[in-house]
């Protein structure tokens, strides 16, 4: 993924920077978090503070090698590892190889009383000691305004805190200090006050009953940063913050073709298929075969040998795997060989967003050559379609620069006219778009494919039959009787006719 | 004594009982004038109130730094009732000795008896 900051490198050395390793955090900062000097995160309850700061920690440490001190105020040390351990992160191990030390103040405000001056050496104390002992680089303080409850005189705690940020800052720690958000302010007591140099803000939010949580960098000093809100998800893998603003258009166009699947539907797309690299989009009613393309066109990049990655929104993995056997596409057999792999879900399971994130990740960790959506027309709820285009306009991109050749399946309504309003959101984002109907005449249903559009090819533009055997789907020949082409019955009766027509032609089978 | 990583007990009165009554830990940083106010202060109290039936620890934790976690300490300085239980804190220069004795939950009828 390339970088949202449009900035030469030269600018870019400017301040030097502390990688996260959170996926697209450093992207939006341009490289990270601003190194030896302290970075605000401030949210509600339950925004993932925690989570970015102990990400940021242990990735340090296992990928930078940066060692760190987690300091929390709040969770207790096992409390921490055991949420960590959640997302694949073993603390108990970074512990015993000197990379991380946990300490957890903890203070009862019961049982302190207070009498005379007194200031938070001890606490100094203990974080130096911490940071001594394993060398450490990178300090979380998580969450200090625990301490305003427990302490009473807040005029030496403010001070103190003060002498805290400057002190880190002394020794060059990078460190990660977690507020409450506050009413009127950042944070509950003010720490904005004190940590000025980077303030990030996560929210979780409900959007019809769906919740999103998302970042946003407000302030960045010495440093261009992306000024948007990005959704991120905690994932299986920590969290991943999803840039949205890749709104150039600059990949590079393949000239390699890539075949659908489907012999017939290729040779209406000039015989070869299509772009590698590009985005297909078929569209149909119920029933018409998107499904069964859209497998087909998975299942020959699995043939090449390629790695195809399918979202299945509709159908579970299990069932996708027993109907598409019906047809002859033994799809077990790939995933068996690691070229297929199936991500089926609830559509109704993140918000749109959080999906795109979900797929960003898969498309990042499995390194595909073809993707397929099934449906896109299920990942958001009906009055939310309007998020849908820039959401697809930015996995298109994404997909493009990694050059992977994408299928989306949308489901449109039965009427024919309706098509066209209800697909122009997202079909001038397609390089091809195929639309696949049922007709029904002479009491049967016939199934046909036409290519609507197809940048940069000659293509077909008849209406093409195709069936569904047991070996994947079949393009019906064009008949053409006199003036009309002919489908379904109408095209057997008149092949048979023709055929009896011709002296010493065998019976028709 | 100060600076002395070695547990000091200042007092040990009619030997009768090994285990004083009252286990006080005195955490400081350095011989700032607030730890000796407080070392001086507290001093005073237990003579007053406690004679001959309490122990003072005084740890530095310039010199002893891991002993900042064993008993949560932040501030300095900072006073700990070991014993009796449970465990009470009392943050700062021990100059009110009303305060003092509240933390301490010491009743100061004992000089009438």
């Amino acid at each position: 993924m390339s970088n949202v900051l449009d900035q030469s490198p030269a600018t870019r050395a400017e301040l030097p920077k502390a990688a996260t390793g959170i996926g697209g955090l450093d992207e939006i900062t341009g490289g990270g978090l601003p190194r030896g000097r302290p970075t605000l995160v401030c949210g509600g309850a339950g925004c993932g503070k925690t989570m970015l700061a102990a990400e940021f920690l242990v990735r340090g440490a296992v990928e930078q090698g940066e060692p760190g001190v987690f300091m929390m105020f709040e969770e207790s040390a096992a409390e921490l590892t055991e949420n960590m351990r959640s997302i694949g992160f073993d603390l108990d191990e970074l512990q015993r190889r000197k990379l991380l030390v946990l300490d957890h103040v903890h203070i009862e405000r019961t049982e302190i009383e207070e009498t005379g001056e007194y200031d938070l050496e001890g606490l100094f104390i203990r974080l130096g000691h911490a940071i001594d002992t394993i060398g450490a680089k990178r300090v979380v303080l998580d969450t200090i305004e625990a301490l305003f409850a427990g302490l009473p005189n807040h005029a030496v705690l403010r001070a103190e805190l003060r002498r805290l940020f400057r002190w880190l800052k002394d020794r060059g720690m990078t460190a990660v200090i977690t507020g409450e958000r506050g009413d009127n302010s950042l944070t509950r007591y003010g720490l904005e006050e004190y940590v000025a140099d980077c303030v990030i803000i996560l929210d979780h939010r409900i959007v019809e009953q769906v919740s999103t949580r998302r970042l946003r960098v407000i302030k960045y000093r010495g440093s261009a940063h992306g000024t948007n809100e990005y959704p991120f998800l905690i994932g299986e893998k920590g969290l991943s913050v999803l840039p949205i603003t890749s709104l150039r258009l600059d990949h590079d166009a393949l000239d390699e073709r890539v075949s659908t699947g489907v012999a017939g539907l290729d040779s209406m797309l000039g015989g070869q298929g299509v772009f590698r690299g590009s985005s297909v989009l078929v569209s149909g009613s119920p029933g018409t075969g998107k499904s069964t393309l859209g497998v087909s066109f998975a299942e020959a990049a699995c043939r090449r040998g390629e790695k195809a990655l399918y979202f299945a929104y509709e159908e579970s993995e299990s069932q996708l795997f027993r109907n598409m056997r019906s047809i002859g596409l033994d799809l077990a057999r790939w995933e068996r060989e690691s070229l297929l792999h199936v991500h089926a879900s609830r559509p109704t399971l993140h918000g749109l967003e959080q999906h795109l994130v979900r797929m960003y990740e898969l498309v990042r960790q499995w390194q595909p050559r073809v993707v397929v959506v099934d449906p896109i027309s299920n990942l958001s709820i009906e009055s939310r379609d309007i998020a849908l285009k820039p959401a697809l306009m930015r996995l298109i991109d994404f997909l493009k620069h990694q050059g992977v050749t994408a299928m989306f399946t949308s489901l449109t309504s039965d009427s024919e006219h309706a098509l066209a309003d209800s697909e122009v959101g997202v079909s001038s984002l397609m390089d091809t778009w195929l639309l696949l109907t049922n007709r029904e005449s002479n009491s049967e249903r016939i199934r046909t494919v036409q290519v609507l559009k197809s940048r940069g090819m000659a293509h077909s533009n008849q209406v093409r039959e195709f069936v569904m055997t047991d070996h994947g789907v079949d393009m019906i020949d064009v008949y053409i009787s006199g003036s009309q082409v002919l489908t379904g019955s109408a095209r057997v009766r008149a092949a048979r006719s023709e055929q009896s027509g011709i002296p010493g032609g065998s019976k028709g089978q | 004594m100060m600076s002395s990583p070695v547990p000091t007990f200042d007092t040990l009165p009619d030997a009768a009982t090994a285990v004083p009554e009252w286990q006080l830990k005195l955490y400081v940083a350095g011989q700032t004038a607030k730890s000796m106010a407080a070392l001086d202060n507290l001093k005073r109290v237990c003579e007053t109130h406690l004679a001959g039936r309490y122990a003072i620890e005084v740890v530095d934790l310039l010199v002893n730094p891991r002993l900042a976690a064993g008993d949560q300490i932040l501030a300095v300085p900072t006073l700990v009732r070991k014993v009796p239980e449970p465990i009470r804190k009392i943050i700062g220069d021990l100059s009110n000795e009303e305060r003092v004795l509240v933390g301490l939950d010491v009743r100061p009828l004992k000089r009438a008896a």
